[in-house]
């Protein structure tokens, strides 16, 4: 396999295709990445040697990605393991205002998502130069795939690819932090309610926020119209930003919409337990805990150039007619950018 | 500058406090405490009426010793402290009127400060982070300690509409925290094993005794009208306090945290109101720019200091000290480390 892996413009031999669905099948199998610069490491014969101390030169030995660049002795990683989980017992760690704890997310949280990311669904990102170093600045992506992983998955794709390490501050739905478990674990990671004091403040304090207006219109509906943006709510991140004069960064992502394709939807079954929706996909609920297992889809992730609000004036955000103007710009860059994705796209699963 | 000041609540731990930091202050000629009760502790130099605020004798005590400054500490907590829901509601909302309207005919009263507290917000996942002092509460508490602050809050409000002349200064502390202070925090904190929502984490703020009495002892001395949230900086979860405390915690699912609030409630052990288990499920933030800007008040311990000091005072962590942990830590890192050299 391996260095041929190259944006889907070139025309590829169909053996060599071939091959590389064989591989994509295997979520073992690891394909150094395209522009992304996702690093990929090699070969599972070279990985059972892990315990080595000096990496051999060259890409087929690269370290796996989210791990830091230079060689750790093993016995400092237990050190440091160590003072993490001494951390943990004492609670002596810091959270922010909203709750958002780093030192949990990067070394807990994230980690499931690492391999995911690169391995699994081999999230190809695009524009990431459109994103600032520093400051305020809002993305605003599409929704979808039944189960919300689009929104992790571009948070790694921040955090680890782009050069400032930018931490994506998301905002969900109420219900998110109604249900247990997650609402607890998505407050940790960094996310908080998607409301404008709370999105005005994270853009003021100059995070990046991350934002899927779609909400669950958007992750709920049906296979047949994936990649059709629903309604973008009332436009309130529109506000927020103009508020705040913060940019806006349109986001589209492709590839998720395959991960769980939802045939039906069990409305009923819904409505007793207080869902959204009750997603019936091929696997699920048929193949029970399997059925819990998201395909491969292979998925790009493209920001897009950033929308700047500072032209406008100061009270822009309460001229309902350019925040819908506005609102309509963002998302129409977005459905623009999906369908172009998604011609250049060879396949779902390559 | 007030001459006259009037404590209510004096018989409180926090009270009390405050009506002998009054008597310390040079310029004040008179403090009068009022309570139900005597005073246990001492109130230094502070004049002591045995008087309901329920009833219209408030109002001759206001009169006869000719008060300016009123502060009004009387709403309590803790219903055991009260001997019961029922009276502690008279107390809080009966008694606020009883004194509001007293204050109302006084010629003589001019300043009015409130202790009131940031559970006038409520707690739900539709909360924004933090709240600031003119946003709504986005669910109004339905009962308990937190629906009387609302009350209260709703009189003063009145209050302050109908005499413009008097300088109302409201201040909504978050939970009280310190050495001394008895809180339905402090009690839940020193329960033996930590009873927590499953699946959740709540946010909380603190504010330490004493910087909570500083920043009311401002607010009686200087003009300050308005109101202001106080809190200590920063943030805290409640695992990770729980943790700071050593103690071992309990996850209970949603469904059963009202039997064991009334379980516990009825022990005597803490306060588990249906009001509080939504607290310690979503907890709570408020925003304290406009005490910091406008008040000009900046407490001395943050948060997590606060609660640091509560278990330091109350030797909670006897069982998990942090300096055993630490211990260990270093003996487990020799040993892997001198294995390997």
């Amino acid at each position: 396999m391996a260095d041929a892996r190259v944006i889907p413009i070139k025309a590829k031999d169909p053996k060599e295709r071939a091959k590389k669905k064989a591989a994509a099948k295997r979520p073992t199998a690891k394909r150094p990445p395209a522009s992304s610069g996702v690093r990929g490491s090699r070969g599972s014969a070279a990985t059972a040697a892990a315990h080595d101390e000096e990496p051999e030169a060259a890409a087929d030995h690269a370290p796996l990605p989210g791990a830091e660049p230079a060689p750790v002795a093993w016995d400092r990683k237990v050190a440091e393991f160590l003072a993490f989980l001494r951390r943990r017992v004492t609670g002596d760690y810091e959270v922010d205002e909203f709750g958002y704890d780093r030192e949990l997310t990067d070394r807990v949280l994230n980690a499931p998502l690492r391999p995911l990311y690169s391995k699994w669904f081999r999230v190809e990102t695009r524009g990431l130069e459109n994103i600032p170093d520093t400051g305020g600045a809002l993305i605003v992506a599409n929704h979808s795939g039944t189960v919300a992983i689009d929104s992790l998955m571009t948070s790694i794709a921040l955090l680890d690819h782009h050069p400032a390490r930018r931490q994506l501050r998301m905002l969900g739905a109420n219900l998110v932090f109604q249900t247990p478990v997650v609402g607890e674990y998505a407050r940790k990671s960094g996310s908080t309610l998607a409301c404008a004091p709370d999105a005005e403040r994270l853009l003021n304090k100059g995070e990046l926020v991350g934002v899927w207006p779609e909400g669950f219109k958007g992750v709920g509906k049906p296979f047949s119209e994936r990649y059709k943006l629903q309604r973008f709510g009332r436009g309130g991140f529109v506000s927020a930003a103009l508020r705040t004069k913060s940019p806006i960064i349109p986001c589209a992502i492709v590839g998720a919409e395959e991960i769980y394709p939802m045939i039906s939807n069990a409305k009923t079954l819904a409505r007793i337990m207080g869902v959204p929706y009750f997603p019936i996909t091929p696997t699920f609920p048929w193949l029970g805990p399997l059925g819990l297992v998201p395909l491969p889809s292979k998925w790009i992730i493209e920001f897009g150039e950033p929308i700047y609000t500072d032209d406008f004036p100061d009270n822009a955000a309460d001229d309902p007619m350019l925040v819908f103007n506005l609102t309509d710009q963002v998302r129409e860059t977005i459905q623009q950018t999906l369908y172009k994705l998604l011609v250049q796209r060879r396949s779902v699963f390559l | 500058m007030p001459k006259v000041v009037l404590v209510t609540g004096v018989s409180r731990y926090l009270g009390g406090r405050m009506a002998r930091i009054l008597t310390e202050d040079p310029s004040i000629d008179r403090v009068v405490g009022v309570d139900v009760v005597p005073p246990r502790m001492d109130i230094g130099g502070a004049e002591f009426v045995r008087a309901d605020i329920r009833n219209p004798i408030i109002a001759k005590v206001i009169n006869a010793a000719e008060v300016d400054t009123v502060v009004h500490m009387g709403v309590i907590a803790t219903p055991v402290q009260a001997g019961g829901r029922m009276s502690m509601k008279e107390i809080n909302v009966i008694g606020t009127m009883q004194l509001l309207a007293a204050c109302q005919k006084s010629p003589s009263v001019s300043k009015l400060v409130v202790k009131s507290s940031t559970s006038i917000y409520g707690a739900g996942p539709k909360d924004p982070a933090m709240f600031t002092e003119e946003m709504e509460p986005k669910h109004t508490p339905g009962s308990g300690w937190a629906k009387d602050s609302v009350e209260v809050e709703s009189y003063v409000r009145g209050f302050a509409r109908r005499r413009p002349d008097v300088s109302v200064t409201t201040l909504r502390f978050a939970n009280f925290l310190g050495p001394r202070v008895e809180t339905p925090m402090s009690s839940y904190f020193e329960l033996p094993v930590i009873p927590t929502l499953l699946g959740h984490d709540a946010r909380l703020q603190f504010i330490h005794e004493d910087d909570g009495l500083e920043a009311l002892r401002q607010a009686t001395i200087d003009e300050h009208p308005g109101m202001f949230n106080v809190a200590g900086d920063g943030i805290i979860l409640l695992t990770q306090a729980a943790r700071r405390a050593g103690r071992p915690t309990i996850s209970l699912p949603a469904s059963s945290a009202g039997l064991v609030g009334a379980i516990i409630r009825r022990l005597g052990l803490a306060d588990f109101s249906p009001e509080q288990v939504r607290f310690l499920t979503y907890g709570r933030g408020v925003d304290t720019t406009r005490m910091r800007t406008v008040f000009g008040f900046t407490p001395q311990h943050t948060t997590p200091e606060t609660f640091d000091a509560f278990v330091k005072s109350r030797r909670l962590n006897r069982m998990l000290p942090p300096e055993r942990v630490e211990a260990v830590e270093d003996q487990l890192v020799s040993l892997l480390t001198g294995r390997v050299s």
